[in-house]
């Protein structure tokens, strides 16, 4: 923690977020999997931890985005300090391959909500908030 | 032929009484709506995929609030579609 607590120190405040990418469906597999690991890598250059990433794959889109129908997901759920998203974004434009990102700062129930659902249970709220 | 609508009463006829409405976040615990659930999120949406009302679902202000950004940040990532016809 000794490491962490300087770069608090350091770079100011840390806090979770999540990052969606969709990316072009022409990625190839291989590309696909590098353009992840440059993101991740990015985080943990600039002292940040990934907490956890999912690939959603191939899916289709709800309405076309750059003549595209589907785009490849990407979730990453990172902590980092505040002022890297503002690095990260630029990055992410200047991608060709990233149609499109989304930042999402998560407060505590959604640390709470995203640790319950990866650890497989069901979250309720799908099934018992029926109308 | 008019006169059964005709018929005043003194006091007004108790309508059926229906369930109180209830915000379901508040009932069940739910503290964080999640915006890449696009089938829970259709809950709140009509058939255009517009927002419906807090008067219909009955959320809280707090929970609308949680819900109408959800919906605006899953179309933003084309998860659900700003308008569109027959959602369900």
């Amino acid at each position: 923690m000794g490491i962490n607590n300087f770069l608090n120190f350091k770079t100011g405040k840390m806090s979770n977020y999540e990052l969606m990418v969709i990316f072009t469906p022409v990625l190839s597999e291989d590309e696909f999997k590098a353009a992840q690991k440059k993101y991740e890598t990015l985080v943990v250059e600039n002292g940040g931890s990934v907490t956890h990433t999912k690939p959603w794959g191939l899916k289709s889109l709800a309405y076309p985005i750059a003549k595209k129908t589907t785009g490849l997901y990407w979730v990453m759920e990172y902590s980092a300090p505040t002022s890297f998203n503002e690095k990260l974004k630029i990055q992410l434009l200047r991608d060709e391959s990233a149609m499109r990102h989304m930042f999402t700062v998560l407060d505590k129930y959604a640390v709470e909500y995203n640790d319950r659902k990866r650890s497989g249970v069901q979250h309720f709220s799908s099934e018992k908030a029926g109308v | 032929m008019a006169k059964a609508n005709e018929i005043k009463y003194l006091t007004a006829i108790k309508a059926d009484n229906r369930p109180k409405k209830y915000c379901r976040f508040k009932k069940m615990g739910i503290r964080y709506i999640d915006y890449k659930d696009a089938d829970f999120l259709k809950k709140f949406l009509n058939e255009q995929g517009k927002l419906l009302p807090r008067r219909l679902t009955g959320n809280s202000l707090k929970f609308q609030r949680k819900v109408s950004e959800a919906v605006k940040k899953a179309r933003q990532m084309a998860i659900l579609p700003y308008v569109t016809d027959l959602l369900k």
